[in-house]
């Protein structure tokens, strides 16, 4: 009877931890499949269907120690622009990304979630709670 | 009874594939007119073509180019500005494709006239061609003056061009490649955007140099 009990309560707490991370998961792949359409219509015609980028002058998305280190400047950067010189992958960079016009909060955070996790890339969820934050830190 | 319909059926379709694989020409753009003249004596109806029509411009090393300096040679003209944030860095990303591939033959040259000439300024244009990674001549960028770079564009080019302040970047364009030959005549107009059909236009070129000098002439 004992022994019922336990494996029931156990087979419940198992349930639950597979649905919590199965809820985890479904939440980055929708993020994730959103982004690549976020990133299609608005990024893909510059960065490169493999966000290879255009030799000297647009920078590819596959530095991942750059995108990791100033991750909570890449709302901004989409947001409002970005311009001047950057070194990306050693590369020296000076141009100028024109801001994201019309595109909302949930879509950057999609679109960052998508480049952050391909090309090479493997960071995680960029959710819109971490978009909201950084973006009210915008210089 | 039925059997020599269908070899003769068959026969058909033979000459057609046929043509096309080995005796593919491509058509001729714009207007033609009808002119006859006396050769020799004799009364000849001949054609002639629309052509593209002289200019002068600058290009991105500060020099005088224009259409003499494309005379004789097969061009891939397209129309662009360096602040473009829309279609043009898909445009330039397949416009390498064909760079790639005739680079070395001095009879093949890419033309790239800027829509923006005010802010396209020589030393903007050859910044732009040095970051593409384009060096020496094959690949020119050339400054005009406004009003005839759009209305070469238009009229000969066939590629609709304008201004516009509620368009991304000020401008709006068509992405066209047009192809031109040795005569200055329209041979092709591709979708630049379009992987596709540039790389039916790096095909094309082929089929153009293939051309006998004198056809059509
Ligand atoms: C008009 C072309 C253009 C578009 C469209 C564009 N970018 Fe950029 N992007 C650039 C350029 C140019 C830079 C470099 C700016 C500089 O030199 O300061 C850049 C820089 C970046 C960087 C930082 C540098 C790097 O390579 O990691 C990120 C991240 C980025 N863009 C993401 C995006 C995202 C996401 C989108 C779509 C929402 C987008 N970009 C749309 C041109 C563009």
């Amino acid at each position: 009877m004992k022994m019922k009990v336990i494996c029931s309560i156990c087979a419940l707490l198992v349930i639950l931890i597979i649905s919590c991370q199965s809820s985890d998961s479904l939440e980055f792949n929708r993020y994730y499949a959103e982004g690549s359409v976020v990133y299609q219509t608005h990024c893909q015609n510059c960065h490169g269907q493999h966000g290879e980028g255009l030799n000297g002058l647009i920078p590819p998305l596959t530095d991942s120690v750059f995108l990791r280190k100033n991750s909570d400047q890449l709302p901004c950067a989409v947001m409002f622009g970005l311009k001047g010189k950057i070194t990306i992958g050693k590369r020296l960079f000076e141009g100028q990304m024109p801001p994201a016009s019309g595109l909302a909060n949930i879509e950057i955070a999609q679109a960052l979630t998508y480049i952050t996790n391909s090309f090479g890339n493997k960071m995680g969820i960029f959710n819109v709670e971490m978009v909201n934050g950084d973006l009210v830190k915008c210089r | 009874m039925k059997k020599p319909a269908y070899l003769f059926l068959g026969f058909i379709c033979l000459c057609a594939c046929k043509f096309n694989s080995s005796n593919k020409t491509l058509p001729i753009y714009g207007n033609r007119t009808a002119v006859t003249k006396m050769v020799n004596g004799q009364v000849v109806n001949d054609t002639t073509y629309a052509t593209i029509p002289p200019f002068k411009f600058v290009d991105q090393y500060g020099d005088s180019t224009g259409s003499q300096n494309l005379a004789g040679k097969i061009y891939v003209a397209d129309f662009f500005f360096t602040s473009c944030p829309s279609i043009c860095p898909i445009m330039q990303r397949n416009m390498l494709a064909v760079y790639k591939a005739y680079k070395d033959t001095p009879d093949v040259k890419i033309v790239s006239f800027t829509i923006d000439p005010k802010y396209d300024t020589p030393p903007v244009l050859k910044n732009y061609a040095e970051k593409l990674g384009v060096t020496g001549n094959s690949w020119l960028f050339l400054q005009g003056n406004r009003d005839t770079v759009y209305r070469i564009a238009e009229k000969n080019f066939l590629v609709a061009v304008s201004k516009d302040s509620t368009a991304a970047g000020g401008y709006v364009h068509q992405g066209w490649f047009v192809l031109v030959d040795k005569q200055k005549r329209v041979r092709g107009s591709y979708d630049g955007t379009d992987p596709k059909q540039v790389a039916q236009l790096i095909d094309d070129i082929k089929t153009l140099k293939a051309e006998p000098a004198a056809a059509g002439k």
